[in-house]
């Protein structure tokens, strides 16, 4: 294996050195140079000319279905679909079935991703065994077998004690807890944010203060505890106000909102759309204002996409029994290049922080940084590009996506992940 | 006559055109209940099922006496459980009527939404008898039918709907129509059964009951279910009777020729006293004969429709 060379970039590397126009050298999985300009000695050469380099985006929070619901999505298709979308590094949450909340989960995920997935695989361990949120998982062995983080993500840990000795537990392993937050007494059967659409389609509303209160809890318990929490896809006004409101107490809280919770409101419910169907459920226009200054300020440190791949089966029944999720590796860097880059709300830096450099800090792994011996993790994106989503060309099993026909701006043209060329002109080619 | 439409699935779509026509239908068929013999041929050769998934009594037998007066072969599926329990879904459901020749059919289904899923699948035209806390078209249509045979129009009334608005496919129904008519909807219920943000429906929302119904020309309440006060939204059904009941004192304080309307069945004694029922400004009774003329009509113009059929 010769390498890669990538020529004519503009490279965007929030936490590199390097910066600007330049060549990019990979050799043997890692970077082996950035300069403004490499001679080509007999590497495969990609002309990234009008494209911009930016570290390979980082998910901290995808479902790649496998062990369990492989109809669904498998390790093969899931990481096929984040290299698509960008993703070099993905961590996957433990909702299978088995879920991993033992070692062997995490082992055999570990250990399929090595032989059949795209790109990078970290599989996230359940808090408490069968993600029942009664007792703990085995947390020292979750850790030691591989896992980077645990979360019962699915199911919240409602129990309130439980949840503190969780946290309080895991502190001896230095593990992150990754919560989602959902009071489910406050959910009480809803279906969709509580509001004028849930008011107009007769659907069971779900109060933000569902998702509130607990967010509320974590930040509180982390606080008292003086340790580490991170808070899943952040979805309301409220939620914002109270992270904003505990980082500036200096409590070690980390969020992450997800593309759909800065891209669509609860109106895309209309007709009883089952693919806007999702946990926590898309919110109002108010809401979403209030997830962008979120991420602009920095209370909300990442994005992730929640990919939640579905069977045509589980969406195409009657709104109230449709499973909760979208499919969203394929879309996220398009919706959040049009929704935040183009509308000013982000700069492409700031983007890349988000999406890459910060998720790679909060799970403490390496990537998010284009960097002389560094994992050759690179994605190459075409700001200027403008096309219509289309479900049906997904590489993702899961088809499941609101977002089918829009039209977006900014598009991933190639993946590097970890060395190899895992996608070329928008098609994956492993 | 026809509707220029597959499908009857709520009002929020319906034109005030339309709802008319509806109306205007239902007025000259209404004859065929005043016949001695009720039977017409306005549906022969039509197949009609109708596939209740939630109990109903009377507007299950609305439909099949409508069809049976004019001619339509019926049949019926009730099934108590969802489609989903059953083990086969809405959309297969519906694929197996249409193969079988089915021209229109007319659901009833615990969840909102049910009856869109359906028409989308089929090609046999689908009415909604009622979906989750969604719509009740039929419902509403008949209750309109009704105001409109005592007050000469809808234009400029002002109804006062009172009770569990929040779990109201009733409710929400007669707000978009009445308010595609032109008429005047408060609405008024304790805070716990009123849905957030009720006012952008264009609706009015009063804190009581006398404010609701002081002045208006129509005073309609909803069924309360028991289940209410055990889901917690209520501390009991007698606080309720105290304080949203429609009974004689709250009626003085509509106008003299108010009409006292409920969709049935009746809780006597809880959103609705037995005086205020049975007093003579009450039209309960004669809404349960409209909604025969109002279906005859829906089956009538929807199967006679110059719809294209879209190809399977």
């Amino acid at each position: 294996m010769n390498g890669l060379l990538i020529k004519n970039a503009l490279i965007v590397n929030p936490k590199g050195k390097y910066k600007g126009a330049g060549d990019i050298l990979v050799r043997g999985g890692v970077i082996a140079r950035i300069a403004p300009s490499i001679e080509s000695n007999g590497e495969t050469v990609i002309d990234a000319s009008g494209l911009t380099a930016l570290p390979g985006l980082v998910d901290m929070h995808c479902h790649l279905r496998e062990p369990g619901f492989e109809y669904k999505e498998t390790i093969a298709t899931g990481t096929r679909a984040a290299a698509r979308g960008g993703f070099t590094t993905v961590a996957c949450m433990p909702n299978t079935d088995p879920p991993a909340d033992t070692p062997s989960v995490i082992t055999f995920i570990r250990k399929k991703a090595a032989e059949e997935g795209a790109v990078r695989v970290l599989p996230v361990g359940c808090i408490t065994r069968e993600q029942k949120g009664k007792e703990l998982a085995e947390m020292g062995a979750l850790r030691a077998a591989g896992a980077v983080a645990l979360s019962d993500d699915g199911m919240p840990v409602a129990d309130s004690h439980v949840m503190h000795m969780a946290l309080r537990y895991a502190r001896s392993f230095g593990i992150l807890l990754i919560s989602h937050c959902e009071d489910p007494g406050l959910v009480n059967g809803g279906v969709m944010n509580e509001g004028y659409w849930s008011t107009l389609l007769g659907l069971k509303p779900i109060t933000r203060a569902a998702e509130e209160v607990m967010v509320a809890r974590e930040t509180l318990l982390a606080q008292a505890l003086d340790t580490r929490v991170h808070i899943a896809h952040v979805s309301t006004e409220g939620a914002c106000a109270v992270i904003r409101s505990a980082k500036a107490r200096g409590v070690k809280v980390t969020a992450e909102t997800c593309p759909h919770y800065f891209s669509a409101t609860d109106a895309f419910v209309d007709g009883f759309d089952t693919n806007a169907k999702v946990n926590p459920p898309l919110r109002t226009d108010a809401d979403v204002a209030a997830v962008k200054a979120a991420l602009k300020d920095g209370t909300l440190d990442c994005i992730a996409t929640d990919h939640a791949p579905h069977h045509i089966d589980q969406k195409a029944v009657e709104f109230d029994v449709a499973a909760n999720g979208i499919s969203g590796f394929e879309t996220a860097f398009s919706l959040a290049y049009t929704n935040l880059v183009k509308t000013g709300v982000l700069t492409l830096d700031q983007l890349v922080t988000r999406m890459a450099c910060n998720p790679a800090a909060v799970l403490g792994i390496d990537g998010g940084v284009l960097m002389e011996g560094g994992r050759a993790d690179i994605v190459l994106v075409n700001e200027n590009e403008n096309y219509a989503i289309d479900a049906s060309g997904f590489v993702s099993k899961g088809k499941n996506s609101p977002f089918d026909g829009t039209e977006v701006t900014g598009r991933v043209v190639h993946t590097i992940a970890g060395g190899r060329l895992a996608v070329e002109a928008g098609r994956v080619v492993i | 006559m026809a509707l220029e439409r597959k499908d009857l699935l709520g009002l929020r779509d319906v034109s005030a055109r339309e709802i008319e026509e509806i109306l205007d239908a239902a007025k000259t068929l209404r004859g065929i209940l005043e016949q001695n013999t009720k039977k017409t041929p306005h549906l022969q050769g039509t197949s009609i099922v109708t596939l209740f998934y939630e109990n109903s009594t009377r507007t299950r037998m609305s439909f099949e006496l409508a069809s049976k007066y004019m001619s339509a072969a019926s049949a019926n599926i009730s099934s108590a459980v969802s489609s989903v329990a059953k083990g086969e879904t809405l959309i297969d459901t519906g694929r197996t009527l249409d193969r079988m020749g089915t021209d229109l059919i007319v659901i009833r289904h615990p969840m909102s939404g049910a009856p869109h899923l359906l028409a989308k699948h089929v090609r046999a035209s689908v009415i909604n008898a009622g979906d989750g806390m969604n719509e009740h078209p039929t419902q509403a249509l008949l209750d309109m039918f009704t105001m409109r045979e005592h007050k000469g129009g809808l234009r400029g009334l002002t109804v006062a709907i009172v009770g569990d608005v929040a779990h109201s496919r009733v409710a929400r129904s007669n707000i978009w129509g009445l308010r595609t008519m032109g008429a005047e909807v408060r609405v008024c219920g304790p805070s716990t059964l009123i849905p957030d943000e009720m006012e952008k429906l264009g609706v009015h929302v009063t804190a009581s009951v006398e404010e609701a119904v002081e002045g208006v020309d129509v005073v309609m309440g909803l069924r309360l279910q028991l289940e209410r006060q055990q889901a917690g939204l209520l501390p009991s059904l007698y606080e309720y009777a105290n304080f949203f009941a429609i009974d004689e004192r709250v009626l003085r304080l509509a106008k003299k020729d108010a009409l006292i309307m409920h969709p049935g069945p009746l809780n006597r004694g809880v959103e609705i006293t037995s005086a205020a029922a049975d007093e003579e400004r009450s039209v309960i009774n004669e809404q349960v004969t409209g909604g025969v003329a109002v279906r005859m009509a829906l089956l009538y113009l929807l199967t006679r429709r110059k719809y294209e059929r879209a190809a399977d």
